[in-house]
């Protein structure tokens, strides 16, 4: 009902065109302010790396900024930035995007910028060397010294044994200590090419200039075969999992995964749907089930959260739970505080209350993205390096509409069950005592 | 819970920097006026989508705390929203959450913020501000959830406390500031002596119209935005005018902390106390920041410490103009074992940046930045939202907006090594360095 009351805000501008050389565009018209976001989309990301290689997708995209045959190391940031522009760049599991964002008039800038290093990059073994040492700063930054970090690594490789979701996209820090800059090469190679790449427009802009534009700059780069796609299927798992990771940090804590299905073909499935419900009710807003009941009711937690995303080039997905217990509470105690919950919804279901309030706020959070351009940009450029089209996005209110509650526990029944779990704890090891007291020395410079 | 990991190549240039330059462009009409009960409400409408974001910010952030019961702030605002006017928490979240409404909340050392986005529709829209005016105006301040949100901050302190980036932020804002409120922070003891009473007392003493800024935009008109306002501030308490903070000291000497630490990386910081919002010195600050170590990937210290040498993901300096002189911080992580190294390569460049000053190609450079990409700062109803409240709560003009990019370009290389030479006393520098090789 509610979505019928908000047409003219689906989709009313968006345009797709293909080069010859198979690349796509899709451009979408937001003419709220004089402003672009461009985004360029390589479907390349940890997903298609081998072992011994990890983390080389996200390393090409730091080689990214080094220089072209015109480009001298660095200066591509530069030009943008004295273009009034911000850049930068990331790289998933499914994808790796470089972006700017731009006063409208800039976009041509940014098209040949983006155009040149697609084929003429110079990844010379002196940059290499600088630039793996930053990104092994990076690995130490997000990870090595944050406890839940190496739980959530340590519980992807727990949960996959032979899908690469099992690897860090940052990659294993062996692995990046021999990497080297032919792997690099290798890499870009492989996967740099018009016909493995999506320009995404956002903006101020004429979407037949984008594609004139587009057409001029990436239109000459010649298509290679990209490389070879294996399938890498996970095996079936076959009883529950339990690791523990002992890191510093003072409180302990718990990340829990059940096996689930991605959205695999949008015409006909409509479990993810459900589960994402599922995991509104438990964790949609403050009130949800498990933050009121668990936090607020018996405090055994000070933390909670659940979480499922449909979404994966993979085709591989994980309902997910975690929690930080009460001091007091053991990460035992909220093992069987959160399962109490799962077992709630399948003996007894969700009511159409509550499937009601997180549909609200899904109808609500399409308005609202309109407020960002480049959030609207991310959308398109995710689905469609995942393999699905951005066109989903105007079934999925109704989608979720259509889910009933039964739906909903149906699906909990079928996949929160124990022997697809991975369940991963912290151990929580004490900063030594003495190590906090600082040392305060007078520094005359 | 945990999105795509996605690995942004240099988080500092995403989020270092939103506080700072406020500017207006051409459409952005601003409109000001009081209530009657004396807050001061800026307003832009726009209509182009069906939304409204709100925001009231009250002077009573944590400088209004004492050393003894720092995070009394903090906690006060976090409270407002755990029961109001009768409606209990769970009410509270489930209302809000039934109209997709957001509520939100900010606080900092100045301002204690409550933001409201929500459909512009009825009924949602009332609804929403039903629910955010109860919040702001008639909190009940539940004891047993007292009780219950101090247990779950003291855990949170104390794992803060073996993080080596809270420790090293925490023991920069001590060494920086020294007794002023700015220095203070919350600890597990000072929040275990914070009481319900400390609450009704605090929120009686700052939560009043006078205190409060009210910044409104989108989609309602002047007459509604006037009617909001009213409603959002005629039952808050009757209070004086919050006193002015008082003056920072200057550092005497030099102070360098060496906390030990198991992780891999030194996680060090530099810095001083820096500016105050409106000080004329502001503009020459910030362009040579961002020269320094504000730009992003073409900043100095970028260049040296990462671009050059590898030795760092990160590395940044800012000014987070304040009520009073808010900090100016470099700060950068690194393993241990090159500590010293990227330490001195940052003292090198900052001493050489001082000395010399910027060239006028830097000096272009940056200008080019910062005024061509000036739309983006204003290219959505939150960033504006965001502008609106710190005009408001800065007594900052009417015109800043307009005027930003001319203050930008005035800017000479002159100017810069003058007032980072007399504002920055890189001999009396506050260093600290948690995690250090052994």
């Amino acid at each position: 009902m509610l979505v019928a009351m908000l047409p003219g805000l689906l989709h009313a501008a968006t345009h797709e065109f293909k080069l010859d050389n198979g690349m796509r565009i899709i451009v979408q018209e937001d003419h709220r302010s004089p402003v672009v976001v461009s985004q360029v989309w390589y479907r390349a990301g940890s997903i298609d790396e081998v072992n011994g290689k990890t983390g080389v997708a996200h390393v090409l995209e730091h080689m990214m900024f080094k220089g072209t045959k015109e480009i001298k190391p660095g200066q591509f940031s530069r030009i943008i930035a004295a273009a009034g522009g911000r850049e930068n760049a990331f790289t998933g599991r499914d994808y790796t995007a470089y972006f700017q964002q731009l006063e409208k008039s800039q976009l041509p800038l940014s098209i040949r910028l983006e155009a040149d290093r697609m084929h003429n990059l110079v990844l010379t073994e002196e940059e290499f060397a600088k630039e793996i040492k930053v990104v092994m700063e990076e690995r130490r930054w997000r990870t090595e010294d944050k406890a839940q970090a190496q739980v959530y690594e340590q519980f992807n490789a727990a949960v996959y044994n032979a899908h690469p979701y099992g690897r860090p996209i940052v990659g294993w820090m062996n692995d990046l200590e021999h990497m080297t800059a032919a792997d690099a090469r290798e890499w870009y190679k492989y996967w740099y090419t018009p016909n493995n790449a999506l320009l995404v427009v956002v903006g101020d802009v004429d979407p037949q200039e984008v594609y004139k534009l587009a057409k001029k700059h990436f239109g000459p780069i010649k298509p290679r075969p990209v490389a070879e796609r294996k399938p890498q299927a996970e095996p079936e798992q076959k009883g529950e999992r339990r690791i523990v990771v002992k890191a510093q940090a003072e409180l302990p804590y718990i990340l829990m995964g059940f096996r689930a299905p991605a959205l695999n073909d949008p015409a006909s499935d409509w479990e993810p749907y459900a589960l994402e419900l599922l995991a509104g009710v438990l964790d949609g807003n403050a009130s949800a089930r498990l933050n009121q009941e668990l936090v607020r009711d018996s405090q055994t937690a000070i933390e909670v959260g659940a979480g499922y995303s449909m979404l994966s080039r993979g085709r591989q997905s994980l309902f997910m739970l975690e929690g930080t217990p009460s001091q007091g509470k053991t990460v035992a105690d909220l093992e069987a505080a959160l399962l109490q919950q799962v077992e709630k919804i399948k003996s007894s279901g969700v009511t159409a209350e509550e499937l009601q309030r997180v549909k609200a706020q899904v109808i609500a959070a399409d308005v609202y993205k309109r407020d960002s351009m480049f959030y609207q940009a991310m959308e398109i450029g995710q689905l469609e390096t995942m393999g699905y089209s951005w066109k989903i996005l105007d079934d999925y209110q109704a989608r979720l509409e259509a889910v009933t509650p039964e739906q909903v526990q149906e699906v909990a029944r079928k996949y929160l069950v124990r022997d697809v779990l991975t369940v991963a704890t912290l151990d929580p090891q004490p900063i030594e005592p003495k190590t906090n007291k600082p040392q305060v020395n007078p520094h005359a410079r | 819970m945990r999105a795509d990991m996605n690995l942004f190549k240099n988080l500092a240039l995403l989020t270092a920097g939103l506080l700072f330059a406020v500017q207006a462009y051409a459409g952005v009409k601003i409109e000001n006026w009081q209530t009657s009960t004396g807050a001061d409400v800026y307003f832009v409408e726009n209509h182009d989508l069906p939304i409204i974001d709100i925001s009231v910010n009250f002077a009573a952030g944590s400088a209004r705390d004492t050393v003894e019961k720092a995070g009394l702030s903090a906690i006060t605002r976090h409270m407002t929203t755990t029961g109001a006017a009768g409606m209990s928490e769970e009410e509270i979240s489930k209302r809000m959450a039934d109209i997709g409404a957001i509520l939100g909340g900010e606080h900092d050392m100045d301002r204690a913020g409550f933001k409201l986005r929500t459909l512009s529709k009825l009924p949602e829209r009332e609804q929403a501000l039903d629910i955010y005016s109860k919040i702001i105006q008639q909190p009940d301040f539940p004891e047993a959830i007292l009780q219950r949100e101090k247990t779950r901050i003291i855990a949170n302190l104390k794992e803060s406390a073996t993080k080596p980036d809270s420790i090293s932020s925490k023991a920069f804002m001590k060494a920086v500031y020294g007794d002023h409120p700015y220095g203070f922070s919350s600890e597990p003891e000072t929040v275990a002596a914070i009481g319900r009473a400390d609450l009704l007392q605090f929120y009686q003493a700052y939560y009043s119209a006078n205190n409060a800024v009210i910044a409104l935009i989108g989609d309602m008109s002047r007459e509604q935005a006037a009617e909001i306002a009213e409603r959002l501030t005629a039952a808050l308490p009757k209070a004086a005018s919050a006193p002015p903070l008082s003056a920072v000291g200057l550092p005497q000497q030099a102070v360098e902390q060496r906390i030990e630490h198991p992780a891999s990386q030194s996680h060090i910081l530099l810095g001083y106390p820096g500016v105050s919002r409106g000080d004329p010195d502001y503009f020459p600050l910030y362009v040579g920041n961002y020269i320094l170590g504000g730009g992003g990937f073409v900043s100095r210290l970028t260049e040296e410490v990462r671009e050059k040498r590898g030795l760092v993901y990160s590395v940044y300096s800012y000014f987070m103009p304040m009520a009073v002189e808010g900090p100016f911080q470099i700060g950068l992580q690194t393993k241990k074992e090159q500590g010293e190294e990227a330490l001195k390569v940052v003292r090198d460049t900052l001493d050489g940046f001082m000395q010399k000053g910027v060239t006028e190609a830097e000096l272009k450079a940056a200008k080019q930045n910062i005024i061509g990409g000036f739309p983006l700062r204003l290219d959505s109803n939150a960033k504006i939202l965001d502008y609106l409240a710190v005009i408001g709560f800065y007594k900052l003009p009417l015109t800043y907006l307009d005027d930003f990019n001319k203050e930008v370009d005035k800017v000479t290389t002159a100017q810069i090594k003058d007032a980072f030479n007399r504002r920055i006393n890189t001999d009396n520098l506050v260093t600290v360095i948690v995690g250090t090789a052994q």
